[in-house]
């Protein structure tokens, strides 16, 4: 590779980095737009996030007495840590600069590495909801873990790594084919995102009832720049995982070669998956009601049997003797 | 017509025109039993038609409703067995359901069921016999299952319905875990055969079992011990068996004890045959045998032991079912000539000897009122016929010389000690401990102090009479005919003739 | 073998073999009988579809009556009669509490391990693209059998064996194109009589203790035999003295419930 094309995958790098910090708040109004819809309220623009970030940003910070310095920092790691974990996705083009650290398991980590802190910080003022809301958070994490591995595992197999652009390379390369270890990570997969990125039926992230909370009740003692940061960090953690799941199981459309018209197409293609992503999710959210926090063990449970039967399947049936 | 498909149709027919009876009028719950006991001798005629034939001829191999049919040496005496103790279990039947009919414990509708579902066993186990098609082995088998589980149930008493939900259960898993290897056994035909759509057909997977893939033949032939090895009660899918045959009618407990196992231990005969055909060129090529052999002598010994503990006298001699059923296992595992022979032989003297124990304990329950064996005293001095059809019975069973069952056991200890001796020492101390667990029973019932108020009841001992007398017959001297039979059927199973 | 080199149709049998596979850990885990009884019929339909598509690539007619067979017998009937049963026991309601169920869904994760490590010799060579459902299939009627052992209720008992049967059907589909169609017709008569049966059994058996919690049928117990002299007495059929059994039920763990049957057998003893 010429120094020349590295340089312009640094900047491709680095812009579908920018890209991310951009479109996250987008997803999430327009989710938000598809469900009032669908509840049949008007609801607000789709921009509403970006009008919800600016007023934070310039309001006030209060930061309670008993806070340790950790709980100012938090908001920039988690925020970092995200950022970071959502450059590893290839959003736009592969066999960019950063492909070579956009593996599952640096992905896994950095994910982890956030959550951390955000635990951290929910206990640090000490009040009872940042708590139990950071003992929840670790309850679904401690779940959902495994169960993301099981999928990255098995998307791992079939490409013969676990580095995302290679698995997309591979599955691009070959075409469609129907397999059904990929279905089955596929759900493990969604299952996994929904809750980790504490959407119905795990959390509810318009909800500030004590009872149901999870990620929004280590947010409590946050307000405005640290809050706005965290909301950030959240945005771009569904955004991740929603570019995650359609590169992944339909990477079509995702440039290969560092051309204009290739990267351009690349963007109508993500954005156009992402739109039917949100579709769908908001469809979902109105759909199910949330689950009893005991019954979620459950959901990821089969999760991880769905990873577990991916990973089988394709040792099973797809490799075979 | 020829003479199988009369031996099928009888008791198919005969099974439809007793469900169609009316049964509510007196003189109709008399006629089905007569009714039953003439199907019965019917297909026995149709049997002895049958076997004459093949007597005359040779091997029959015919094709019949579009499926393979074949008699040859190894099922012939079977099927006469089957036909016979079929007929003589009618005779025993009839009064005793009408009995049971007049007490109340059923009702005419169930008595008619009983009858009806009795021919129907008997179709189950004919076509089980002269099929030779595994598929059809398969599903008249579990059509045995299904025939005789509503007959374990009939009393419907609590423990009546356990038991043949047990039965059910765990015979329904087995065979289903057997329709496995039937398959595998079927996959294994595909590359082998000319038409792959025959693949089920036994004789000619017989003749290129040297071709099918060893892998595989394994593989199946584990799933065909375990689903057929729970048919024939081998330890320890034999949880079933005790309590199917002591909640059960007595005349059902005699033709399971006398044919069902039999068939079974049948069909894994004739599977054995196949994998010993896959598997002679491999490392391995006793692997079926040495299974047999395991499973067998487990079921051998622990069935012994068990012998000693039981309260209830039909339990008793079904574990003494599941001892011989373990013995003969054993006996095939062994291989060998003299082994086979010995099997073949205690297959029928077996068979002969349980049905004719299990009808004298039907009597002898009736007259003691309960199948309690410590409440079951003094039959000689009560009713003599009786205490003395089971004094000999269990003389029989346990191996007593001039019964036919010491010939076969002796032959089978005698081959034991000439393949494998030390085995010949757990048969031996498996025997006697049998023997013991049979007589400290047997002498109190036999000999003890009847209860006072015990009275005779009416009892037809001929059936016992006649195989008692017949199991004394095959232990002193053989039959010619017969003797071809086994001989011919040994030369089969084995390779190798009588020396 | 390589997923890329089957044709689209090809893959989609593997595909929906899988989700037989999936059905049946759903089918183990489902608490709910008639959320249970629906996972069963989806699966008789994947098999169904399974042996149609088979159809269609092998150009094997007799396949397409199988199908319809396994569509019909497994997928429709035999859901019915279950729903027709459940809802005359009033059980549309029932919720079993199922004992350790990560225990056992792991099991049930070993069982399709262990039967890919028996199957893995004998799908080595000379096998169109369905040899890889060899395992599967013998996995589905594993799990089956895991079912029937870790449930107490009949009638999901009921609905593994009839999940094991469901692994049958796609074994012979999967390793031999079918079983030749009479064996099959034989087959699904016997899969068909059991199911009546089985019905039988379940009014017989809540007749008898008031519930289909099998566990409760536990009369015939060797070890009591030789501790209870009384087990021997009730269980034969031959004496049915009215006193006995109703002086000892009471003694039994399942209490009241079952003395009213009990009497009532004994009462039909000695009309």
């Amino acid at each position: 590779m010429s120094s020349s094309l590295t340089l312009l995958g640094w900047l491709l790098a680095l812009l579908q980095a920018l890209l991310y910090l951009a479109l996250a708040p987008l997803l999430v109004g327009w989710v938000r737009l598809v469900k009032a819809r669908l509840q049949g309220r008007r609801g607000p623009s789709p921009l509403q996030p970006y009008r919800d970030l600016r007023k934070l940003f310039n309001k006030d910070t209060r930061v309670a007495h008993t806070a340790s310095p950790l709980f100012i920092i938090a908001p920039y790691l988690v925020l970092v840590a995200t950022w970071l974990a959502a450059a590893t996705v290839p959003l736009l083009a592969l066999e960019l600069p950063t492909a070579v650290i956009a593996d599952l398991i640096v992905l896994a980590g950095l994910l982890a590495l956030g959550r951390v802190f955000l635990a951290l910080a929910g206990m640090d003022v000490g009040t009872a909801f940042g708590g139990f809301g950071a003992s929840r958070e670790m309850l679904v994490s401690a779940l959902a873990e495994p169960a993301m591995l099981m999928a990255a595992f098995t998307l791992a197999m079939t490409a013969h790594s676990t580095n995302l652009s290679s698995v997309m390379a591979t599955h691009l390369a070959e075409g469609l084919v129907v397999r059904p270890s990929y279905l089955f990570a596929f759900a493990a997969l969604v299952l996994v995102a929904i809750a980790e990125t504490g959407r119905l039926p795990v959390d509810n992230p318009a909800t500030h009832l004590e009872l149901t909370m999870t990620h929004e009740a280590m947010l409590l003692e946050y307000s405005g720049r640290h809050l706005a940061l965290m909301e950030w960090a959240a945005q771009l953690k569904l955004l991740l995982y929603a570019v995650l799941i359609a590169n992944v199981f339909v990477p079509w459309g995702i440039a290969t070669t560092l051309t204009l018209g290739a990267l351009l197409l690349a963007l109508v293609a993500i954005l156009t998956k992402l739109v039917l992503l949100g579709a769908a999710l908001g469809l979902a959210e109105t759909l199910f009601a949330k689950l009893r926090l005991f019954r979620v063990p459950n959901l990821l449970n089969l999760a991880l049997l769905l990873g577990l039967l991916g990973l089988l399947s394709h040792v099973i049936l797809e490799v075979g003797a | 017509m020829s003479a199988l498909t009369w031996l099928l149709l009888t008791p198919l027919a005969g099974a439809l025109v007793l469900l169609l009876l009316p049964p509510l009028h007196a003189w109709s719950r008399h006629l089905v039993g007569w009714l039953s006991l003439a199907i019965s001798a019917l297909t026995l005629l149709a049997a002895i038609w049958l076997v004459a034939g093949v007597a005359a001829t040779g091997d029959l191999s015919t094709i019949a409703l579009g499926l393979p049919w074949r008699v040859d040496a190894l099922n012939v005496s079977l099927i006469l067995l089957t036909a016979f103790i079929g007929a003589t279990t009618a005779i025993f039947a009839r009064p005793y359901m009408l009995h049971a009919c007049a007490e109340g414990r059923i009702g005419p509708i169930r008595l008619r069921t009983f009858h009806s579902l009795y021919q129907v066993f008997m179709l189950t186990m004919l076509v089980a016999l002269t099929t030779d098609n595994l598929g059809v082995l398969w599903v008249a088998v579990e059509g045995a299952t299904l025939a005789t589980v509503l007959l374990v149930s009939l009393y419907r008493t609590p423990e009546a319905i356990e038991a043949a939900w047990k039965y059910f259960i765990l015979c329904g898993v087995g065979i289903a875990l057997a329709l496995f290897g039937a398959v595998l056994t079927y996959f294994a035909a595909q590359h082998v055969l000319a038409d792959p759509e025959s693949g089920l057909t036994w004789s000619l997977l017989h003749a290129a079992a040297g071709d099918l893939e060893p892998a595989v033949m394994r593989l199946a032939f584990v799933f065909l011990l375990v689903g057929y090895g729970t048919k024939v009660g081998l330890v320890p899918m034999h949880q079933w068996l005790p309590d199917a045959h002591s909640e059960g009618p007595t005349p059902m407990s005699a033709v399971l004890s006398g044919l069902l196992l039999n068939i079974a231990l049948y069909a894994l005969v004739r599977l054995k045959m196949l994998v010993d055909g896959s598997l002679a060129a491999t490392a391995a090529p006793h692997l079926a045998g040495q299974l047999m052999m395991g499973f067998g002598l487990v079921s051998f010994l622990v069935a012994a032991l068990f012998l000693h503990r039981q309260r209830d006298i039909k339990r008793l001699f079904s574990y003494s079912s599941i001892e011989h059923m373990g013995l003969m296992t054993f006996a095939f595992g062994l291989g060998g000539a003299l082994a086979t022979f010995g099997a073949l032989l205690h297959m029928l003297v077996h068979s002969l000897t349980k049905s004719a124990i299990f009808i004298t304990v039907g009597h002898a329950t009736q007259i003691a009122g309960t199948q309690r064996i410590d409440q079951i005293r003094g039959l000689i001095r009560t009713q003599p016929a009786v205490g003395w059809g089971l004094l000999l019975g269990v003389t029989a069973i346990a191996g007593f010389p001039p019964f036919g069952i010491f010939t076969s056991e002796f032959l089978l200890l005698n081959a034991t000690m000439q393949t494998a001796p030390w085995l010949s020492l757990a048969l031996l101390v498996g025997l006697a401990i049998a023997f013991a667990g049979l007589f400290r029973h047997l002498q109190p019932m036999v000999y003890g102090t009847p209860p006072t108020g015990q009275a005779p009841v009416t009892a037809n001992m001929l059936p016992v009479a006649v195989h008692l007398g017949l199991v004394i017959w095959l232990g002193l001297a053989m039959p010619a005919l017969l003797a071809g039979w086994l001989e011919g059927a040994v030369l089969m199973v084995t390779g190798t003739a009588l020396p | 073998m390589n997923m890329a080199e089957l044709s689209l149709l090809q893959q989609s049998v593997v595909l929906l073999a899988a989700l037989v596979l999936f059905l049946s850990f759903v089918l183990l885990a489902q608490a709910r009988l008639v959320s249970a009884i629906h996972a069963f019929a989806w699966q008789g339909a994947l098999i169904a579809a399974v042996t149609a598509v088979v159809a269609l690539i092998q150009g094997a007619h007799h396949l397409y009556v199988s199908a319809l067979l396994t569509l019909v017998l497994k997928a429709l009937l035999i859901p019915w009669m279950l729903h027709r049963l459940v809802r005359r026991l009033a059980l549309e309601r029932h919720r079993e509490t199922i004992a350790r169920p990560a225990l056992v869904a792991s099991g049930a994760v070993a069982l399709v391990i262990f039967s890919w490590w028996l199957v893995l010799p004998i799908i080595a060579d000379k096998l169109g693209f369905t040899r890889n459902i060899i395992a599967v299939s013998l996995a589905v009627v594993l799990i089956g059998l895991l079912m029937m052992v870790s449930r107490a209720q009949a009638v999901a008992q009921v609905l593994g064996f009839m999940s094991m049967e469901n692994g049958l059907f796609l074994a012979a589909v999967s390793a031999t194109g079918g079983m030749p169609l009479v064996v099959e017709l034989g087959v699904a008569f016997d899969v068909l009589v059991a199911m009546v049966l089985f019905g039988v059994f379940f009014l017989q058996i809540s007749d008898s203790i008031d519930s289909l919690d099998v566990d409760r049928l536990n009369r015939l117990r060797e070890a009591d035999a030789a501790a209870d002299p009384g087990v021997g007495g009730v269980a034969d059929p031959d004496d049915g003295g009215a006193t006995e059994t109703g002086a000892r039920d009471p003694n039994r763990t399942l209490g009241a419930d079952v003395t009213v049957p009990a009497s009532r057998s004994a009462g039909e003893a000695r009309p």
